[in-house]
């Protein structure tokens, strides 16, 4: 699979990384556009990937589910399943893979003239009963996201994270356990790690949770009995893990709660500093990207003759690739953030 | 080490006190000897390895990382420690099991310069994350957790149930790993014996007076002076000068520490010398005079002849070997006046009691007072003995009416623990010519009291609904909350753009009636400088 050695011309002009986004010129097409375009493939339904307003909008049927309730429309869609491929005007086709990211979530093989090109949007390699696992797929240019890029990161077993949260919960019964966590897929798959830890109690959700929960249920991802803290008293809430989004950790929201300790699942809990800027006690390591050695391991499995990083800490895995003696270069892209992840 | 290092990285995600001093206690209790000592060393700042710097560590770091890889994880991470404790890489053959906290501090002490960069390896290899993470930090010196002296000490004494001030005088004849405090408090062993060793005892403490009016029959009045409260410890032909928390400040402060050349303990306010207050009374200087001296580990000649320092003596606790705590307040005042003539009287002199006829006359005397470096009053009752810490009913200190300011809220920042969801902290400006004029408002303090729980919600909604800007934790308001902030004195400070500051300034009153534009000037509270 190796290709350095041929021959081939390092072309690739059809596929160019824009401002705004990655464009395919022959089909006049665009993937995780940070602006409204004609038709967009789009890697999953995170908002700084998933964006409304496309005329048409390419992407695995629960991508379109999630897009569906974040913006209300469905015009425009088009669901391929993972491992379908599509033709696009121009001669590309396009393959749907799994990135194990979240539920929805695919890498995108994209190939034309001969030439195979896999976007990655955000992946990981660890297990998630959310969703299928990240397949290695070889390619010759790999883009690839970097959001934990720098050696630094290295996610614990997320047994061990959650061996950490109901530990927490035993050794203070008066108190409950809130966590901040994304709302699309990080807190469905605490949730889901949970019950496979065997926590089977009811979980108590911020408003702002329930409709996503619900989503991924009606996709046949079981997350056990939900309750919404807005239905019960202080008293009721002591003893439990109770699941907000990052953003109302120290909101007025949780002056609800029974003296909350306060836990945040983040790649970023991994750095001290962060998880005190939040004023999070309880720090989970629980990510849904790769973390740096999967990022390189993930590499040098997929083996391309270039990597692309699109977002994240690019100075450090271009570094990487330099010291491999792999061709590398950083997109600008703009628009793609830190998610809270 | 895992121990140690699960209790060091709990106390770094910890905001409230009480649970940190919990965890401190229970690591205390439940840890074996000497262990715990070494522990109790490392939070109270009593280890030091000279072989390990802080370049120590970064130059193993680059034996072993690629370095542009090493400055962007340190420049993300944001702390040398942590960022080595990351990235040091996992030993890939088998390894012992981890040092205990005994074994690496042994280790510690016995690297040289050169044997570091061979030997710390060797225990970083046996420990995780976290335990790299503690064991950095332990061997740098300055642990940095919020965990303060006093407050390890508080836990070591909530651990084992015994008095925090009976912990703070045995503390100091002792060295780590303190097993004979350990011995005393945990197994019930004699208390250590203070022998030859200029020790510190602690402080007894005064309550605030508040609506209470006491007899003169029963109580004397003091002036409680604006210096800082110290103790002269002198024991086995030394001198050692002591603060209220207990340090050490006789560096500072040599010409005090040759002063006292007999056995005794003394309890006193330490003063600077100055010209234009006090006046025939022993001159003192303000509180900002005293501040040139403070926290210098060398003092230059000029400096102590400058701001001369001397210490006017408020009490006796031990002459000679003879304990005098006991003893009631009148029978210690009359030992002290005795032992006036034996101390030279440029380094000491002592506070007059203030003579009244009755509590409305003394009223007006303190009310009267308007020399600087009067803080207020005392009030002692005469049968008392001399107790370490705050009892109620023996000492009163009653201070003098606190100067008033209306100043303009500019910016809120949230606060820590039970108080994270609230914006607490408060800066607030003066304005620095006329508003109607294009004046601006200039930061002249911040306070974080001197309001109740009810109020502090108010200033929140307030706060949240009068944001017109967003930095992190903090809001810029638009300026249109009048508060009126009580404080203790102002001084001239270069480190602030108004160039002043506030001696312990509080919020005393909301003036949600005022408007912003008649809030003070900057002139008005400089005209209160008395520097
Ligand atoms: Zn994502
Ligand atoms: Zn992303």
């Amino acid at each position: 699979m190796a290709r350095h050695s041929s021959a081939m011309p390092a072309d690739f002009s059809w596929i160019r990384a824009e401002p705004h986004g990655i464009h395919l010129a022959p089909a006049d097409c665009w993937i995780d556009p940070a602006r409204p375009v004609g038709r967009a493939l789009v890697t999953h339904g995170h908002g700084d990937h998933a964006r409304g307003g496309h005329g048409e909008t390419i992407a695995t049927p629960a991508t379109l589910a999630i897009m569906e309730l974040r913006y209300q429309t469905r015009e425009g869609a088009a669901p391929v399943e993972y491992g379908q491929t599509i033709r696009l005007p121009g001669g590309v086709a396009a393959t749907f893979i799994p990135a194990g990211h979240v539920l929805g979530s695919a890498q995108i093989l994209l190939e034309h003239a001969g030439e195979r090109v896999i976007v990655t949007g955000d992946y990981k390699r660890r297990a998630d009963p959310t969703c299928p696992p990240f397949e290695v797929t070889p390619c010759d240019v790999f883009i690839t996201e970097a959001t934990f890029g720098l050696p630094v990161f290295c996610h614990p077993p997320v047994a061990q994270e959650v061996a950490k949260l109901t530990k927490a919960l035993s050794d203070h019964p008066d108190r409950c356990v809130l966590v901040g966590a994304y709302a699309l897929g990080k807190a469905q798959r605490l949730i889901a790690e949970l019950r496979a830890a065997g926590h089977h109690a009811p979980i108590y959700l911020h408003g702002a949770m329930e409709r996503m929960c619900r989503l991924y249920e009606d996709f046949g991802v079981g997350l056990g009995e939900l309750r919404l803290v807005a239905d019960h008293s202080k008293d009721d809430l002591r003893s439990t893990i109770v699941v907000c989004p990052p953003g109302a950790l120290n909101d007025r929201w949780s002056r609800r709660l029974p003296d909350p300790i306060t836990a945040m699942a983040s790649g970023w809990m991994r750095v001290r500093q962060r998880a005190r800027q939040r004023n999070v006690e309880l720090p989970l390591v629980i990510s849904d990207h790769a973390d740096w050695g999967e990022l390189t391991r993930t590499i040098e499995e997929v083996n391309p003759a270039e990597t692309w990083i699109t977002h994240g800490r690019e100075e450090a895995l271009l570094r990487w690739c330099q010291l491999h003696q792999r061709r590398a270069r950083a997109l600008a892209l703009v628009g793609y953030e830190d998610e809270d992840d | 080490m895992e121990e140690f290092a699960a209790l060091v990285d709990a106390l770094v995600y910890t905001r409230s006190r009480n649970e940190k001093l919990r965890l401190i206690a229970e690591y205390l209790r439940t840890t074996p000897d000497p262990d715990r000592g070494w522990a109790l060393a490392a939070m109270t700042d009593g280890l030091s390895f000279p072989a390990v710097k802080a370049s120590t560590i970064r130059n193993l770091m680059m034996e072993r990382v690629d370095p542009v890889l090493w400055v962007l994880s340190r420049d993300f991470v944001g702390d040398t420690a942590e960022t080595a404790s990351l990235l040091w890489p996992e030993p890939q053959a088998d390894v012992t099991p981890p040092p205990s906290v005994t074994e690496a501090v042994d280790a510690l002490a016995s690297m040289t310069r050169v044997s570091v960069m061979a030997e710390l390896p060797k225990l970083l290899d046996r420990l995780d994350a976290t335990g790299r993470y503690a064991l950095i930090k332990l061997s740098t010196g300055g642990m940095r957790i919020g965990v303060s002296a006093r407050l390890a000490k508080t836990a070591f004494a909530q651990a084992f149930g015994v008095a925090v001030e009976d912990v703070e005088e045995y503390w100091h004849g002792l060295q780590p790993p303190y097993a004979p405090l350990f011995a005393w408090a945990a197994d019930g062993a004699p208390p250590p014996d203070s022998g030859d060793v200029p020790l510190f005892r602690p402080f007894m403490l005064a309550h605030p007076l508040d609506d209470v009016v006491v007899d003169l029959e029963d109580y004397v009045a003091e002036w409680k002076w604006d210096g800082i409260r110290v103790q002269l410890v002198h024991a086995g032909g030394e001198t050692r000068l002591y603060s209220r928390t207990g340090d050490d400040i006789s560096g500072s402060f040599p010409e005090m520490a040759e002063a006292l050349t007999f056995p005794a303990v003394l309890d006193g306010e330490l003063l600077v010398r100055g010209s234009h207050q006090g006046g025939a009374a022993g001159g003192a200087a303000s509180f900002n005079a005293l501040q040139q001296r403070l926290g210098r580990k060398t003092v230059s000649a000029r400096m102590l002849s400058e701001y001369p320092a001397f210490v006017r003596l408020y009490d006796v606790l031990i002459i000679e070997g003879e304990d005098l705590r006991e003893l009631p307040w009148h029978a210690r005042r009359a030992r002290l006046e005795a032992l006036m003539p034996r101390l030279p009287s440029e380094r000491f002199d002592i506070s007059a009691v203030v003579e009244a006829r009755h509590f409305e006359h003394l009223a007006e005397i303190r009310s009267g007072a308007r020399d600087e470096a009067i803080e207020g009053l005392m009030l002692k009752r005469r049968d008392s003995p001399y107790v370490a810490g705050r009892r109620t009913g023996l000492w009163y200190k009653w201070k003098r009416d606190p100067l008033l300011v209306d100043c303009v809220l500019m910016y809120a920042q949230r606060g820590n623990g039970k108080r994270s969801s609230f914006y607490s902290d408060y800066t607030f400006g003066c304005w620095d010519g006329d508003p109607d004029t294009g004046a601006e408002l200039l930061p002249v303090g911040k306070a974080y009291f001197g309001f109740t729980d009810e109020e502090l919600k108010q200033i929140d909604r307030y706060v949240r609904n009068h944001t017109v800007n967003r930095f992190g934790p903090v809001r810029e308001t638009d300026r249109s909350l009048v508060f009126e902030v009580a404080f203790d004195s102002v001084h001239a400070s270069k480190r602030h753009k108004s160039g002043l500051a506030m001696r312990f300034p509080r919020i005393s009153r909301i003036r949600w009636d005022k408007p912003a534009e008649e809030a003070d000037r900057v002139d008005a509270l400089r005209a209160l400088i008395r520097d």
